[in-house]
């Protein structure tokens, strides 16, 4: 109970002398203690019971929501309205425990103009209907983030993209196929069984009723294959649609023969049977385990909108109706929307998202500022110069390497198809030939038909879907986010992997504190006072550093924005800030940087706190790892200070490159592509974006997979970096069964074959051997794939 | 023997039900969100005070 009490009753955070105190429960700042009340005096305290801890702390709301308010703004992001209500449906990153999806169902308790509000755990979204006469949506959103549910709004609206990626019609396509399926299986049973003579008449209608069932399988759920085969042939390639299509159309068109004909039962159920299993297969391959978008671009970094000063005030405007010569106000920590020119202010640009260079840059009046940068301090006005669409950054993504550069993902599959279509074609041509040779057309016919039946690729072309998708749940399990099944065989592929530095091999979450300087047990705790009161994520970690030291009160307190904080504890005055902020005349350039912070007592400067970015733990060992297999690579658009370290770090024959624009990392990975390699490019920022589009596998780290993430094939969450070798090994594996069930299915294709070319394959035959075939495919990529998972100690859920 | 035919009609007249059934569900989105309501179903009923 008493470790209970040390911990934030909103967050869990440790409290240790904090003065927040409530009924009892302990919090460890004014936020959350505000959350409390707020559900507290909605009689909501059950948000409590289902889990304790169930709150995230609360940033200072780090957005203004007075753009909301503009028709045009929130026109754009709502799903519906009427003279009486609007439907919203938001994306929360918070949402994390049973208690989230309480609360935020919960809603009309806090605010009677809600009208329902429903959440989706797994999307982390929830659909609000509100009143909009009673309620704004900027009071809805500003509501959601005063308990801590700030919802995440962006130009390139995360919501919108995951409902435009249904499986709705794939689905439907299966349902239909197995309805088809089962009852022409029910249908065909008395004929594979036998029928005594008097029943035969039956046998006519179960004829006619399984052509029937045929039909919509043909027409509805197999229209795909055809469109696909027919595209495919138009550039003159062979992909496996094409035998599977022909497949597909000769078992219809024999069946429709023998039964019109009156000449047989057809192949009614295997038809529906095949079109099922391979739709089945689709939808495997297709099945996303996550939701994450990997296709983000800058429009989800950046604002969905800026203030722009106009005659009549200050105004909101979306970021796309900037016009050249508009003015705008950036206030702290806002992004810089487009290429202006700086009026007024001091401006200090951290452009780490552009550069990567973690140090903030100073601007002075009539300087150009870059898109992309984000304001640190107080607010500045901005001339436009050039448009959102022109600007540096924009630029830099609808590069024009980019557009030409079409990813060419040459599956196994892809590569097998074209040789199995020649190969089948020839087989059931020679059939055809030598029957005819033997005067017996109706067996030619026979021949021909029955080899492109029983060669129909169906468990070839469901050994990949099923393998890759078992690796996809597994890598999934383990914090490794692969974005289709495409990108694992890729993974097997690489043999040269690009890392970035900043955010990607050093950790940006265990950064550790040094000072310079001395401080006594006394003079800390005055520090210590003064930092509990700012959320700067400096004072934060200060604070963390610091431990327990003697509670103080800190009164007077000040906060400049990108510059320090000050206030009064006792008779001293304690300032905490930047070199310029204390006043340090120094000369060397990171005096003036972000990750210095200044300690003065009373005028006296005390030392500094410098922040350093430790590598993630064992890269050194990991590194030495993965050079077995790999090329290893570094290239960073931060300065070269730590090359000394990191050489120790990477084997010696490894690029390191530092100070790089991103469009320099872009033109690198390009030049090992033309040296013959296959590349994989490691990254965490918008200035790797262009690398990570032209690798041939680009791959976001990110400490916190729902932070933007730039467009990429996969997303590996920071805590599992050191399972990298493990990753790889596991793809290669991987291919390893895909070959091996590429084997089995093709054995089965040849069993058959040797049947089909007799002329001899009877109904019964094909409708055993194509679903056992398809079931031994099924189970064994499925206990495959999980051995392999074990045998790379990939088994365990981490997620 | 002419049963069989209509007890095959009633049985695909039976199954095509089933299938409008699942299209529906399909349609209303009940296979959209299969997590969500699990927990929900555990959450107390509210206690009117």
């Amino acid at each position: 109970m008493i470790a209970e009490k040390t911990r934030c009753y909103h967050c869990g955070d440790p409290t240790a002398h904090t003065p927040y105190e409530l009924d009892d429960h302990a919090f460890c700042c004014l936020g959350c203690q505000t959350v409390y009340q707020v559900l507290h005096s909605n009689n909501m305290q059950q948000y409590y019971r289902y889990n304790t801890h169930p709150g995230k702390k609360r940033q200072a709301r780090s957005e203004r929501y007075d753009y909301l308010d503009e028709a045009t703004i929130a026109d754009k992001l709502i799903d519906f309205r009427n003279e009486e209500l609007t439907i919203i449906t938001c994306y929360i990153p918070a949402i994390h425990c049973s208690s989230c999806i309480w609360l935020l169902e919960h809603l009309y308790k806090l605010h009677p103009a809600i009208m329902t509000s429903q959440s989706d755990f797994m999307k982390k979204q929830v659909t609000i209907t509100f009143k909009q006469d009673e309620l704004s949506l900027r009071g809805l959103v500003e509501l959601l983030a005063d308990v801590g549910y700030e919802p995440k709004i962006t130009l390139q609206d995360v919501v919108q993209e995951n409902r435009k990626f249904s499986q709705k019609g794939l689905i439907a396509k299966i349902a239909v196929a197995g309805f088809c399926f089962g009852n022409s299986m029910m249908l065909s049973f008395p004929e594979y069984f036998g029928m005594a003579a008097f029943e035969a008449s039956y046998s006519v209608f179960f004829g006619w009723m399984n052509l029937a069932f045929t039909l919509p399988v043909l027409l509805y759920s197999g229209r795909d294959y055809f469109g696909s085969a027919w595209h495919s042939l138009r550039q003159r390639q062979l992909n496996l649609d094409v035998p599977l299509a022909l497949g597909i159309l000769v078992l219809f068109l024999r069946t429709a023969w023998e039964i019109i004909g009156g000449s047989g039962a057809g192949f009614a159920d295997t038809l529906c049977g095949l079109v099922f299993f391979l739709l089945v297969g689709r939808w495997v391959q297709q099945r996303t385990y996550h939701h994450i978008s990997f296709e983000r671009d800058y429009r989800s970094y950046f604002p969905v909108a800026v203030t722009r000063i106009t005659e009549d005030g200050n105004k909101p405007v979306p970021i796309a109706a900037i016009q050249v010569g508009d003015r705008l106000v950036i206030r702290n920590n806002e992004i810089i929307p487009a290429d202006a020119i700086l009026l007024k202010g001091n401006a200090a640009i951290d452009f780490s998202f552009v550069t990567g260079e973690s140090q903030p840059v100073r601007k002075v009046l009539g300087e150009i500022i870059y898109a992309g940068g984000r304001q640190l301090g107080a607010a500045i006005e901005l001339e436009v110069t050039r448009a959102v669409s022109q600007s540096y950054l924009t630029q830099l993504w609808n590069n024009e390497a980019f557009k030409q550069y079409e990813r060419k993902f040459r599956t196994f599959s892809n590569v097998v198809s074209r040789y199995f279509t020649i190969a089948l074609l020839t087989v059931a041509i020679t059939a055809m030939t030598y029957w005819f040779f033997q005067d017996n057309p109706a067996k030619a016919w026979g021949a021909f038909t029955a080899v492109l039946i029983i060669g129909c690729p169906c468990a070839l072309a469901l050994s990949s879907p099923f393998t890759l998708s078992a690796a996809l749940s597994v890598f999934d399990r383990n914090r490794f986010y692969v974005k289709n099944t495409a990108a694992i065989e890729q993974l097997a592929a690489i043999d040269c992997l690009v890392f970035d530095k900043t955010g990607t091999i050093s950790s940006p979450d265990a950064s550790r504190m040094h000072f310079e300087g001395d401080l006594s047990a006394n003079e800390l705790a005055m520090v210590v006072a003064v930092c509990r009161n700012s959320s700067h994520p400096v004072s934060r970690e200060l604070v963390n550093w610091a431990g327990a030291v003697a509670p103080l009160v800190a009164a007077d307190f000040r906060e400049l924005p990108g510059e320090g904080i000050e206030a009064i504890v006792g008779t001293h005055r304690i300032r905490v800030g930047s070199g310029a902020f204390i006043g340090v005349v120094d000369g060397s350039p990171g005096a003036s940087g972000g990750s210095r912070t200044y300690i003065a007592i009373d005028e006296r400067i005390m030392g500094c706190f410098h922040a350093e970015q430790p590598w993630r733990p064992n890269l050194r060992a990991l590194m030495g790892r993965l050079a077995d297999d790999y090329k290893l690579n570094l290239i960073s658009g931060d300065n070269d200070r730590d090359k000394d370290g990191l050489r120790g770090v990477f084997p010696s024959d490894a690029d390191l490159l530092f100070d790089r624009l991103p469009a320099e990392k872009l033109e690198y990975i390009r030049s090992l592509q033309t040296a013959g390699r296959a590349v994989c490019m490691f990254g965490d920022g918008l200035n790797d974006a262009g690398a990570l589009k032209q690798a041939d596998l680009g791959i976001a780290v990110s400490d916190d997979i729902n932070n933007f993430s730039p467009g990429c094939d996969a997303v590996l969450d920071g805590k599992s970096f050191a399972q990298l070798p493990r990753f790889f090994a596991f793809a290669k594996d991987v291919r390893k069964v895909i070959h091996a069930s590429f084997g089995i299915s093709l054995m089965y294709n040849t069993v058959g074959l040797s049947f089909a070319v007799m002329g001899t394959m009877s109904p019964l035959f094909a409708a055993v051997l194509m679903p056992l075939s398809t079931v031994t495919i099924i189970g064994f990529t499925t206990v495959a794939t999980h051995l392999y998972a074990i045998k790379n100690h990939l088994n365990k859920d981490l997620s | 023997m002419s049963a069989i035919f209509f007890l095959i009609g009633c049985s695909v007249f039976i199954a095509l039900i089933f299938l409008a059934a699942f299209f529906w569900a399909n349609k209303t989105g009940q296979h959209e969100d299969t997590h969500t309501p699990s927990i929900r179903m555990l959450f107390d009923d509210e206690s009117e005070v």
